[in-house]
């Protein structure tokens, strides 16, 4: 038992208002405003955590979110959160809080056998043990190790809570609500720029409660005067529990805003996603504290400066009864005495120094405290609560340790070693940081982007500094922006003069305390000392090595209380200066944020938008399996009753080769194409020529990219002289309409064409079999629709049942067949119209699969075959590749690799075995699923085909027109299938094309 | 990163599409040199600093333009159309 509360005293806790939630199924009891930390810390519990690879007992070691030990699961089912930090969860009344990565319980967890094999899980271990007795063993102890390994478990539940998203713009953003970033939003808010400040704590101040006055105030009536003036403007947000976690480019910033639960936690609002776009930037972030690495140091009990300050001042919780400090600067005994000041047990103060400082000093030996200067901490003992430390002689000249070694009993140590600034988002903005040897530790460097640093981060340490220098970037920021209030502005260019102090509060740089036992650098991902120095000694010297080989500051945490130390125990080793070494690179995010943040709303059905079809709705009414095909919903087919959709499909297909069905085709791209130029252009952008179209006639046309690959196919009917109508597959609509307005802006701005999108405007209906054309004269009004007037590829305007209508005899199905094509708004009465006037002939509407099938029988190709890695003569079309003049991708198209008759080419397939080809599957020589031998082709579509009673394919193989009749075997080892194929000509009905004719 | 269009203003990059590297010269139609058809398609420096590329304003005006880029920094510089409307800006 070691924490408890305090009688009196806790700024951020009410004392009237008690709660109670639960740990591991205990009770715990806690104030409103306490965190679960202090809430546990007060209860006396000090064992929280087990650590991730050893499962050694861990404690709270911060006051905030850089904590790397305490994390624990909240909640249940789908609003499960592992890993959170519980220093920075709030107590809530019945909040359910489970301890990590201990079985069958914290206190006795067998995990922490694993500790006694410890050599064998060094850094990188995976690359140099449990690597026999035979190759692929390492499968064998795999799976045992991971699941030793880890921390919280995710639920597999959906989470239904909801994410939002916001966008909001300023003139200066404030990032950190300390007194450098209040005084800087006050002072810019005041000159009347738009600002916005964030913080990520439930309230502003930042670690002005952790000091003893500002300006000549106490630090609640500074905070109390500069918060409400600043809530006096209107031009200023204040965004709290809100973590700025990226610095991107043009000063765009990202932000995560947590919202408190309501009572009631049912699905609700969890967290907010904010996209800040600001002209300028103060970044006021503060610093953290750093510990000591030395054996021992993860014990339970061991704990940094300020956080054993910050729990008595914002809590009224003592973290021990009997606390050492063990620290090396000046801070460490400021911290101390205001320890003692609550009313806890200093028993000693131990510092490397030799000389200490007065009034602190004076303060705490007036409390009973001893020093210990010229000393150091060399172990920390205890398992799962620290019982004692065992303190030297130490010598700061040479580094040594001697003399005899003293164990003292304590309950709680406080470690502080130095000060780090949080120059995170400075780096992401920024140019790399700057090592100060005062310090210790690394400053922001040069930005890339609008902000300046203030207050700690910039190594200005004391809220009076602080808070002078914050003003002065507050006002410059907004004087930048041409905000300014007249007669203040000489005032804040003579306090700019007065330079910088840094405060080193007289600092010993001192990062680790060589002695026996394991020491560790990263808490969270359990990287010893020897774990760095082992590194180095592999080779992997560059502090990106060291980082990825022993995983230091890879962990939720990103290393916020191990990366300086762990940088500085390689420099020591590779004996060269810290700077030398430098850092790893910054990257965003500052903190772990959610995915379910970045994905705000945009999931299930909103993911991405919505096309639908004109005659959508019908096709639902109707019973269609709808499919989403890109962005649009295409019925597949129209399922009757009891129907599979194989049934259905091969229904659809039947009848239309039988009498007459009609389809939606609306989706494929429309492109009205006008100009003098409008033919030249055509001819320059297909395969084929298209000004000698004649008016009033459609033709099939290939595109090429400029690689000479198959880019697209369709129809092009020409309406005019200088007027065409081009139709593109669905999926390439808007690729083709880039292309053509990109060869027109750039390769050919001499050509006279003008391009509209016709896509959405129009719809079209394809009505295809025998009785196509008697079902077409009964709905049609002024066009003549025999063959004499309207033979294959003819196309003409005119009326349908009072519609202005466009109708063209193409056919896709190789049936007798025309496309109509009328307004969107107008789909549904035509589409009505022709199915009320066919009943007779027994009209169906078809879907995607019917219309698939029927063009898979003629051996017609789509996107299936046109893939981005075919040509023209891979499919078969090469008559359609004009030698008589210029297009895109011609050059290149004609290149030896392209032309190579080894390729592969389209070729229809039939199974030997009656059963399905499978869409996708490999065609090889062996027949033994074992032994297929290498890839001749694959499958690129196939279907049930009811004109030859059987399953059929159209397929690309090496050479395939040569060698019809051969057998093949279509392999398909992830679905299992290995079935016996020949192959055969990829038309497989209607040879001869007659029943287009009629 | 905002992108200037001449006609529409600034605006955020997620508007436009990108067009390629401006900097190299497209081969005329009726060149049937393969090489040079190649080098078109395929080769490409990767220049650090300013450097000039297509933009195409596809959620905006449509209409391309020549932009200037700091692919190190992503700062943007001057940019202009291209095409019928080129000059258009200035009127």
């Amino acid at each position: 038992m070691a924490g408890y509360r305090l009688p009196r005293g806790g700024g951020r806790i009410d004392r009237s208002r008690g709660i109670r939630f639960s740990f591991d199924g205990a009770s715990v009891g806690a104030f409103a405003g306490d965190t679960v930390a202090s809430a546990l810390l007060a209860s006396g519990r000090t064992l929280v955590a087990r650590s991730f690879k050893y499962h050694r007992p861990r404690g709270v070691f911060t006051a905030g979110s850089e904590e790397p030990n305490a994390l624990v699961t909240l909640g249940a089912g789908g609003n499960t959160e592992p890993n959170a930090k519980a220093t920075i969860v709030d107590a809530a009344e019945g909040l359910v809080v489970r301890s990590q990565n201990a079985w069958p319980s914290l206190g006795a967890d067998i995990g922490a056998a694993g500790g006694l094999l410890s050599p064998f899980f060094a850094a990188g271990f995976y690359y140099k043990t449990f690597i026999g007795p035979y190759r692929g063993a390492w499968m064998l102890y795999e799976p045992f190790i991971r699941r030793a390994a880890g921390l919280g478990r995710a639920s597999f539940e959906p989470d239904r809570d909801r994410y939002e998203t916001g966008h909001v713009f300023c003139d200066v953003l404030v990032v950190g609500g300390g007194p450098a970033g209040l005084a800087a939003a006050l002072e810019a808010a005041d000159a009347g720029a738009r600002v916005i400040l964030c913080d990520d704590n439930i309230g502003v101040g930042g670690a002005l409660d952790l000091e003893d006055g500002i300006q000549g105030q106490s630090v609640a009536d500074w905070l109390f005067a500069t918060i409400s003036a600043l809530r006096a403007f209107p031009n200023f947000q204040l965004l709290t529990r809100t973590s700025v976690y990226g610095y991107y480019d043009g000063n765009i910033l990202g932000a995560v805003e947590q919202i408190p639960a309501p009572a009631d936690a049912g699905s609700r609002t969890r967290q907010r996603h904010w996209r800040i776009q600001a002209r300028r930037v103060v970044l006021a972030t503060g610093a953290l504290e750093r510990p000591f690495v030395f054996p021992g140091n993860d014990t339970p009990g061991v704990m940094l400066g300020t956080a054993g300050l910050a729990y008595a001042r914002r809590y009224g919780v003592a973290v021990g009864r009997e606390v050492v400090v063990f620290t090396n600067n000046d801070s460490g005994w400021t911290q101390a005495a205001a320890l003692s000041r609550a009313g806890i047990q200093v028993r000693a103060v131990v510092d490397p120094r030799t000389a200490v400082p007065g009034r602190p000093a004076a303060e705490l030996s007036e409390a009973g405290a001893e020093f210990l200067s010229g000393h150091v901490v060399t172990a920390a003992n205890g398992g799962k609560a620290l019982s004692s430390v065992r303190i030297e002689v130490y010598d700061a000249s040479t580094g040594h340790i001697s003399g005899a070694a003293r164990d003292m009993r304590c309950d709680s140590l406080l470690v502080s070693a130095g000060w780090n600034p949080l120059v995170h988002l400075a780096s992401q903005a920024g140019g790399p940081p700057v090592y100060d040897e005062q310090l210790a530790a690394f400053l922001p460097g040069e930005p890339r982007e609008a902000w300046r640093a203030v207050g700690a981060m910039a190594g200005t340490f004391g809220a009076d500094d602080a808070a002078a220098e914050g003003r002065i970037a507050g006002a410059a920021a907004a004087r930048e922006l041409g905000f300014e209030l007249p007669g203040k502005e000489s005032s804040g260019r003579a306090a700019a003069t007065e330079g910088k102090r840094r405060n080193a509060d007289n600092l010993l740089p001192l990062f680790e305390i060589p002695a026996e036992g394991k020491a560790f650098v990263d808490l969270q991902n359990d990287v010893t000392a020897s774990d760095v120095r082992l590194a180095r000694q592999e080779g992997f010297e560059s502090v990106e090595h060291l980082k990825r080989y022993t995983t230091l500051g890879m962990a939720a945490d990103q290393g916020k209380t191990s990366n300086l130390n762990g940088l500085a125990i390689l420099a020591a080793a590779r004996k060269m200066p810290v700077p030398a070494v430098g850092t790893t690179r910054f990257r965003a995010p500052y903190n772990p944020i959610s995915l379910g943040a970045l994905a705000g709303r945009a999931r299930g059905g909103h993911f991405q938008p919505l096309r639908r079809m004109p005659l959508h709705d019908w096709h639902v009414k109707a019973g269609a399996d709808m499919m989403n095909v890109g962005l649009w919903q295409r019925p597949r087919a129209y399922l009757w009753e009891r129907e599979t959709l194989e049934h259905a499909y091969v229904r659809e297909a039947r009848a239309v080769r039988q009498s007459v069905g009609i389809t939606d085709v609306s989706t494929l791209g429309k492109i009205d194409v006008q100009g003098p130029d409008a033919a030249t252009f055509l001819d320059r952008v297909y395969t084929n020529t298209f000004s000698t179209l004649a008016v009033g006639k459609a033709r099939y046309g290939l595109m090429l990219r400029e690689d000479g690959f198959l880019f697209d196919d369709g129809t092009t009917w020409r309406l005019a002289d200088t007027r065409y109508l081009m139709t593109t597959t669905t999926a390439n609509a808007a690729l083709v309409m880039q292309h053509l307005e990109m060869l027109l802006a750039i390769a050919w701005p001499e050509l006279r064409v003008s391009l509209a999108s016709l896509t959405d405007h129009w719809a079209g209906i394809a009505v295809s079999g025998p009785n196509s054309r008697a079902l077409l004269e009964r709905v049609v009004d002024d066009i003549d629709v025999s063959d004499a007037a309207l033979p294959v590829l003819a196309v003409r305007a005119g009326q349908l049942s009072g519609f202005r209508v466009l109708v063209a005899r193409l056919s896709f199905s190789g049936e007798r067949a025309y496309e109509v094509y009328c307004g969107a708004d107008y789909a549904h009465a035509v589409w009505e119209r022709l199915l009320a006037s066919g009943k007779d002939l027994e009209v169906v509407p078809y879907g995607l699969e019917a219309l698939g099938t029927l063009r898979i029988e003629k051996g017609h190709i789509t996107g299936s075959e046109i893939d981005g890695r075919t040509t023209v003569h891979d499919v078969g079309l090469d008559k359609m590749f004009s030698m008589k003049k210029d297009f895109v991708g011609k050059p290149l198209a004609l290149r030896p690799a392209l032309t190579d008759p080894g390729r592969k080419q389209l070729v229809g397939l039939k199974p030997l075995d009656g059963k399905a080809v499978l869409n996708g599957a490999h065609l090889v020589a062996g027949a033994d699923p074992k032994q297929p031998g290498r890839s001749q082709g694959h499958v690129t579509s196939m279907c049930y085909s009811p004109a030859v009673d059987g399953y059929i394919a159209l397929a690309l193989v090496e050479r395939g027109r040569a060698r019809h009749g051969e057998t093949l075997h279509a392999a398909d080892p992830l679905r299992g299938g290995h079935g016996a194929i020949e192959i055969v000509d990829p038309c497989f009905f209607d040879r001869d094309g007659s029943r287009m004719h009629g | 990163m905002l992108i200037p269009c001449p006609i529409c203003g600034e605006r955020d990059h997620g508007e436009f599409t990108y067009g390629g590297d401006a900097t190299i010269e497209r081969p005329d139609i009726a060149d049937r040199d393969a090489a040079r058809w190649a080098a078109y398609v395929y080769d490409r420096g990767n220049p650090r600093g300013p450097h000039s590329e297509y933009w195409h304003h596809v959620h905006g005006c449509r209409l391309w333009m020549v932009v200037t880029r700091d692919t190190q920094t992503h700062a943007v510089g001057e940019t202009r159309l291209v095409g019928f409307w080129a000059g258009a800006e200035t009127r």
